[in-house]
C-alpha cells in the first residue's frame, strides 16, 4: 500500500500478522498501561507478555481525561500518573522491552494531547527509536489525521485506524484510504471495558471492512473472557483483551496467568 | 510565499472543518464522529429555517422572557466616578442565567432531529438547570453529569434539577468537576449514540458545538447593541464578561468583532492567583486538545490535564472556547484575570449598590469594570455583561466572607 510506512525492515506488524496466518489461528492482542502501578512492574508485565502468549503488545499511554476509557481503564491511567509516569517514560518502558524481544509488535494506544503537546515529529522520531510500531490515538479520527501521519510515515510509525459500529459503508473507505498496519474494529458503540457485542453483528462489520482493505483486522473492546477472545479472533485476525487484563494488575491478581489462559483459548482448534 | 493577512471580518468563522484558525477541530472518537457530522448538518439546515428560527424566537419571548434588558448602574457607577456601566440582564431570563438561549436552541434542534434523551454536563449547575428546564418543557428524559465536588457545592441547583424531573449523575473520577463531567458525558454518549443528543453547554467541544452555541447566544450581543443605541445613540466603547468555557462572552462579543472602536474584554478566573491554582486557561495555559477541539489549556509539561480552580464552579474548567483562543492570538479581545477575592468583593458591592445579586461568574466580569471604570472619562459607556444571577452562590459567598472575617 502506498500508505504504508517507509521502513518495511522493523514491520514486525506485517510478520506477526504472515506468521498467524501460517498458523491458520486468529492473534491475541493484549492491552495494558505503562507504569500500571509503576515502571517496574509494568515493565516486568511487558517482558512476560510474549512468552505468557500475546502475539501484539498494545502499551496505554496513560491520559488524564481518557473520555472512551471505562471505569478500569480510567483507574489505571491514575495509578500510572500518581507513579509517575509519562510519555517519555512510556517510550522508555518500549526501549527496555525491546531490548531483550525485537520480534513483538508494539502499538501505544492513547490520547493525542500527550503526543501534541511532545511533538508530533519529535514523538515519531522517538517511538521509533524506541521500538514502537505504531499509535493508535482515540480521539483523533480520519478527519484530523493529516496532523500526524507525514511524520508517522516518514519515520514508519503505523498509524491505527478504528472503525466502529457507527461507520458506515460511506466512512469506511475514507478511514481505510490512510490506513496501514492493521485495522482496529471497535465492536461496540460504548467504552472499553463494557459488554461484549453480538458476533454475528460484528462478523458482519468484518465483512464490510474486508471490502474495503486486505489489511488484517483486530477486533476490541468488551472481550473479556477466554472462550470470547477465542470467538472473536476466529471472526477476524486478531482480538484484544484489555480492561480485562488491567482490571487483574489493579487486584495485584496473576496477570500472566490470564494472559497464558486468554492466549490457550485462542490457539485452541475451533470447537 | 510571506502572505499578510489582513481581516476585513472577524465573524467569519469557523471554517468548513471547524477551525478558528489553528483552534477547534473535530477531534472525537471515531464512534462519535457520524454522530457530529449528523448534528453539523442538522443544525446547518435548521439555523437558516425560517420555520425553526420562528419557532426559537417563539419561545425566547415567551418562555424565557426575552429580550433582557439593559439596566444603568447608576449607583456603582457614581461610586466609582469613572465610565458609565450598563448591565446586561441576562440574569433576568428565565432559570436565572444566559444558559437557556442555548438549551432552548438545542432542545428544538435535537426534536427536529428525533432524538428521544438528552444528557448534558455542568459545572455550576446552571447549564443543568437550564437542560432540565427545557427538558421539562418537551417532556424528555434527562440525564445531568455533574461532578462530585461541584454537586456538594451547588445543592440547590442540584435539588433544582431533581425536581425539574432530571436524572443528576455524580462524577467522581478526577477533581469531581466540570472536565470530568464532561469526559462522562462523552462516555454516555459514545455508548448511547442512536437516542441520545448530548447538550453541551458552552462555546467549546467539538464542531459544529462552538459555532452552534454563539450562534445561540449572539442574541445578547445583539440586543445589547440595539438596546444601548436606543440608549445612548452609539456603541459602547468597552464590553466586559467573564469566560469559563466563553458562552456568554462570545454571545455578547461576537455582534461587536467587526466594530473595532468597541474595546472587548473577556475576563478569566484566577482562582487564588495565575501563580497558584486557577482557571485561566489563556492567561496560564497552552494549546492543546481536550473534549473534541484545539484550544487553551491549562496542562502539565507531560500534556496532562491540570485541575482548574475557582471559587465559581461555572468557570471552574480548564479550557476555553475555541473561539475565544482564536480571538486571543489576533489581538481583537483582550483578556484579564480576576481572582476570588476580587470576584467576592465586586459580588458584594453590586449586591449593596444595584440591589443585583449577580452570579459568582459575573461577579468576574464586574470586578474588572470596577478596576477600570474609575480610570476612564464620564462618557465612556462600558457594559457588563450580568450572565447569571448569585442566588446560587450565597452559601458559597458566606463561606468566603465568614473564613476571611475570622482570619482577620
Amino acid at each position: 500500500m502506498s500508505s504504508a510506512p517507509a521502513s518495511s525492515a522493523a514491520d514486525r506488524l506485517a510478520r506477526r500478522f504472515a506468521a498467524l496466518k501460517a498458523e491458520g489461528r486468529g492473534g491475541l492482542v493484549t492491552y495494558m498501561m505503562a507504569g500500571d502501578p509503576d515502571h517496574a512492574t509494568a515493565l516486568s508485565l511487558m517482558q512476560g507478555l510474549p512468552q505468557a502468549g500475546a502475539d501484539i503488545i498494545e502499551l496505554g499511554m496513560p491520559f488524564s481525561d481518557p473520555m472512551a476509557d471505562g471505569p478500569a481503564i480510567q483507574a489505571a491511567a491514575v495509578r500510572a500518573l500518581q507513579g509517575g509516569m509519562t510519555l517519555h517514560g512510556t517510550l522508555e518502558t518500549v526501549a527496555a522491552f525491546r531490548a531483550g524481544d525485537d520480534e513483538t509488535p508494539v502499538i501505544l494506544m492513547g490520547y493525542y494531547n500527550p503526543v501534541y503537546l511532545y511533538g508530533v515529529e519529535a514523538f515519531a522520531r522517538d517511538a521509533v527509536a524506541a521500538g514502537a510500531d505504531g499509535v493508535i490515538l482515540v480521539d483523533l479520527p480520519p478527519e484530523e489525521a493529516a496532523e500526524v501521519l507525514p511524520a508517522f510515515r516518514a519515520h514508519g510509525l503505523h498509524l491505527i485506524f478504528l472503525t466502529t459500529p457507527t461507520s458506515d459503508d460511506a466512512r469506511l473507505p475514507m478511514i481505510l484510504k490512510d490506513a496501514s498496519g492493521f485495522v482496529y474494529h471497535v465492536s461496540i458503540a460504548g467504552i472499553t471495558g463494557a459488554q461484549a457485542a453480538q458476533e454475528d453483528a460484528v462478523a458482519e462489520m468484518v465483512r464490510h471492512i474486508r471490502a474495503h482493505t486486505e489489511l488484517p483486522v483486530a477486533i476490541g473492546f468488551g472481550i473479556s473472557t477466554p472462550a470470547q477472545a477465542a470467538r472473536f479472533a476466529r471472526l477476524a485476525d486478531a482480538a484484544v483483551v484489555g480492561s480485562a487484563i488491567v482490571r487483574r494488575v489493579a487486584e495485584g491478581g496473576d496477570a500472566l496467568g490470564f494472559v497464558r489462559e486468554l492466549a490457550d483459548a485462542v490457539r485452541a482448534p475451533a470447537p | 510565499m510571506t502572505q499578510i493577512q489582513t481581516l476585513n471580518t472577524y465573524r467569519g468563522g469557523p471554517d468548513d472543518r471547524g477551525r478558528f484558525g489553528p483552534y477547534g477541530g473535530r477531534f472525537v472518537a471515531e464512534t462519535l464522529m457520524p454522530l457530529i457530522l449528523d448534528l453539523e448538518r442538522a443544525w446547518d439546515s435548521a439555523r437558516v429555517d425560517p420555520a425553526f428560527q420562528a419557532e426559537l424566537q417563539g419561545y425566547l419571548s415567551s418562555y424565557v422572557g426575552r429580550p433582557s434588558p439593559i439596566t444603568l448602574a447608576q449607583r456603582l457607577t457614581d461610586r466609582l466616578g469613572g465610565a458609565r456601566i450598563y448591565f446586561k440582564r441576562e440574569d433576568l431570563n428565565h432559570t436565572g442565567a444566559h444558559k437557556v438561549n442555548n438549551c432552548m436552541g438545542q432542545i428544538l434542534l435535537a426534536r427536529r432531529m428525533g432524538k428521544t434523551r438528552i444528557i448534558a454536563e455542568t459545572g455550576a449547575g446552571q447549564h443543568g438547570v437550564a437542560t432540565a428546564t427545557v427538558c421539562a418543557l418537551f417532556g424528555m428524559p434527562c440525564v445531568v453529569y455533574m461532578g462530585a465536588t461541584d454537586i456538594e457545592r451547588q445543592a440547590p441547583n442540584v435539588f433544582r434539577m431533581k425536581l425539574l424531573g432530571a436524572e443528576v449523575r455524580p462524577v467522581t473520577s478526577g477533581s469531581g468537576t466540570l472536565k470530568d463531567a464532561m469526559n462522562e458525558a462523552l462516555r454516555d454518549w459514545v455508548t448511547n449514540v442512536e437516542s441520545t443528543y448530548y447538550l453541551i453547554g458552552t462555546a467549546a467541544g467539538p464542531h459544529p458545538y462552538p459555532a452552534m452555541v454563539r450562534d445561540l447566544q449572539k442574541v445578547i450581543g445583539e440586543e445589547t447593541r440595539a438596546q444601548i443605541m436606543a440608549a445612548e445613540g452609539r456603541l459602547p466603547d468597552t464590553v466586559v464578561a467573564c469566560v469559563g468555557g466563553g458562552s456568554n462572552a462570545i454571545g455578547m462579543f461576537h455582534p461587536f468583532l467587526d466594530d473595532p472602536s468597541v474595546a472587548l474584554i473577556g475576563v478569566e478566573a484566577a482562582g487564588e492567583g495565575l501563580d497558584r491554582h486557577h482557571a485561566a486557561s489563556m492567561a496560564g495555559g497552552r494549546p492543546g486538545v481536550l473534549h473534541g477541539n484545539r484550544t487553551y489549556l491549562l496542562q502539565d509539561a507531560d500534556g496532562q490535564i491540570t485541575e482548574a480552580h475557582s471559587i465559581s464552579a461555572g468557570l471552574d474548567y480548564p479550557g476555553v472556547g475555541p473561539e475565544h483562543a482564536w480571538l486571543r492570538d489576533t489581538g481583537r479581545v483582550s483578556y484579564v484575570p480576576i481572582t476570588d477575592d476580587e470576584a467576592i468583593e465586586a459580588f458584594q458591592m453590586v449586591t449593596q449598590l444595584e440591589g443585583i445579586i449577580p452570579a459568582l461568574e459575573s461577579s468576574h466580569a464586574v470586578a474588572h469594570a470596577i478596576k477600570i471604570a474609575p480610570g476612564l472619562p464620564a462618557d465612556h459607556i462600558l457594559v457588563v455583561n450580568m450572565s447569571g444571577r448569585g442566588d446560587k452562590d450565597i452559601a458559597a459567598v458566606a463561606k468566603a466572607i465568614g473564613a476571611k472575617e475570622n482570619l482577620s
